[in-house]
């Protein structure tokens, strides 16, 4: 589909626990500024591959690359740093700390003091700290959060705390942003309005999306390429017109006799 | 013109300067009381910044306080006659130097148990530290050179018009230095990475934070300042004895920690000052003081499990 190296490429990852081999020999794509969607039936490993991705598992085979380099033996922070921000299926948002502290951490990265600074103090330190509070508001306002800035994490609804866990994991300035399951428990009009903000964010942000979803409309409608999982094996890869038309997929979803 | 906090700080050692020049003049046992409850409240702060703000769960406090204290006691008095004359003859030389020495063993100390245990996740670092407070006691009990289980008497106390300045100055002082250095610490945005970490450590690594680094880094500093309270310690009663840092000890801490509610900066201070005073006060007592400890923990925790000290009044604000 492209010429130039991907941003992520997957070469035969597997990745076994004791028995059981969770994700089998799957080889992937991610390229710049690319929209992917990676689906499949329940327990077929798209969140062990999110793991495998952002180093919280170590593969057992094959190899992960991002922007060119292997990512072998890399912590999560350390890919973080590089580049690979995400979500998590269960929202892991920092639940006592106001919403503004939940995104102003998240800038931690491109932070040039340290915890001596924040002893002595001086006016590099102030600086930075006055305008790490302005990029901050300007953020949760491009979201329109910042009513709600000073209150807990936890106290936001549902829905806000999504969209929070999104905003928190762009303020490391990914060039990648996963995102797991962000449709999960969402009603069809918050669906909507979910796949609006995927696409505004992409657009606005110049970034690669890895989008791990159930939901078929979410995926099929602002996917640009989807790769299939099924039993931890890559079954499909395609445009969503290709995958909606593919008889693997359409067994591994509905069974064979519908295939 | 200096941010707020350190005119503040300024402020307050001004306030000890003070005290220290009318201590002379103060009911000797109110001056012992005051110097406790210093001690404790730079102890129960900087315990803060690791079982409150950081979220993790040392019991190894008194330990540290030990090597602190046996540090600083070797350095004014076994070496004292020594040393004393290098500095010029002044304690108000060698006693902030033999403190700073206690508080740095006590964070070595703190890196060397700190760096294999806090990589883990979970309760291992409460047992790693409860097994090294115990190390330590019995070491110390056998070790001659700092008197074995007898310990060390005879160390210079307020009672030596030498040494009575800069202990009672000293140890005003360090309870407002170690409040100052926890909250510069946690008002920055480096600093909410610890609070990052206490409320969620994957998220927090996803983030990009150094999980590992931020925790050793509030193990190593809440150390070195048990350190730094375990020398002071020494110079307020003038003997040591290795069974004065047991577990009792630490559990001490731990309880002025929870009962000022876990990560608040006043309501901490404030169970450090109510329980030292408290403890001197139910002295008659004896070891029936330890079952009010449990007692007040129990009621406590089916009360006000959020700690006593909590209300809307200091809650973490967007600093």
């Amino acid at each position: 589909m492209f010429m130039t190296t991907p941003l992520l490429q997957l070469t035969d990852v597997t990745i076994r626990f004791g028995g059981l081999t969770a994700v089998s020999g799957v080889s992937a794509t991610v390229g710049e500024r690319e929209l992917v969607g990676l689906i499949g039936p329940n327990g077929a490993g798209k969140t062990t591959v999110f793991n495998l991705i952002t180093g919280v598992y170590q593969p057992t085979e094959g190899r992960i690359e991002f922007a060119g380099e292997p990512t072998a033996k890399l912590r999560p922070f350390e890919l973080t740093e590089r580049g690979i921000a995400r979500t998590f299926q269960n929202i892991r948002l920092f639940p006592s700390l106001t919403v503004f502290d939940n995104v102003r951490v998240a800038f931690h990265l491109h932070l040039a003091h340290d915890a001596v600074h924040s002893l002595t103090r001086g006016p590099k330190f102030q600086r930075e700290e006055v305008e790490l509070r302005e990029r901050t508001r300007e953020l949760l306002s491009i979201f329109s959060l910042e009513r709600v800035q000073e209150e807990p994490a936890k106290s936001l609804s549902y829905g806000d705390q999504r969209r929070l866990e999104i905003i928190r994991a762009l303020a490391t300035r990914p060039k990648l942003l996963l995102l797991d399951e962000p449709a999960a428990g969402m009603n069809p009009a918050e669906k909507v309005e979910l796949m609006k903000l995927i696409q505004f964010i992409q657009e606005k942000f110049r970034l690669a999306i890895l989008l791990v979803e159930h939901d078929m409309k979410v995926v099929m409608g602002i996917c640009q390429r989807i790769h299939v999982l099924e039993y931890g094996r890559k079954i499909a890869e395609g445009t969503p017109a290709e995958i909606r038309a593919n008889p693997a997929v359409i067994a591994a979803y509905l069974g064979k006799e519908h295939a | 013109m200096p941010p707020k906090s350190q005119l503040c700080l300024l402020a307050a050692l001004a306030v000890a300067g003070v005290a220290t020049a009318f201590a002379g003049r103060m009911d000797p046992y109110f001056l012992d009381v005051l110097l406790s409850v210093g001690v404790s409240v730079v102890l129960a702060a900087s315990l803060n910044l690791i079982n409150g703000f950081t979220g993790q769960f040392s019991l190894g406090h008194a330990g540290f306080m030990a090597v602190g204290a046996y540090t600083a006691a070797t350095l004014t008095k076994t070496l004292g006659a020594k040393l004393l004359p290098l500095v010029g003859g002044q304690p108000w030389v060698l006693l902030p130097l033999a403190l700073f020495a206690g508080g740095l063993t006590a964070a070595l100390a703190g890196f060397l148990v700190g760096a294999p245990s806090l990589r883990l996740k979970g309760d291992y670092l409460a047992i790693v530290t409860l097994g090294f407070g115990e190390i330590i006691k019995v070491i110390l009990q056998n070790v001659e050179f700092v008197g074995g289980a007898l310990g060390l008497n005879g160390l210079p106390t307020t009672l030596n018009p030498a040494w009575s300045g800069v202990i009672v100055f000293a140890t005003l002082a360090a309870p407002m230095l170690t409040v100052y250095v926890v909250w510069g610490l946690l008002n920055s945005t480096y600093g909410r990475g610890f609070l990052a970490v206490a409320d969620d450590e994957v998220a927090a690594e996803a983030m990009g934070l150094n999980t590992t680094r931020y925790k050793i880094t509030a193990f190593v500093v809440g150390a070195f300042f048990a350190g730094v309270a375990g020398g002071l310690y020494a110079h307020i009663k003038g003997t040591l004895t290795p069974g004065g840092f047991d577990f009792n000890k630490s559990i001490e801490i731990v309880v002025m920690v929870i009962l000022g509610g876990m990560g608040r900066h006043v309501g901490v201070i404030l169970a450090a000052v109510l329980l030292t005073v408290l403890s001197e006060t139910l002295r008659k007592f004896g070891d029936y003081r330890m079952i009010l400890y449990s007692l007040l923990l129990i009621v406590l925790m089916l009360t006000r499990p959020q700690g006593l000290f909590t209300w809307p009044l200091w809650k973490r604000k967007a600093a």
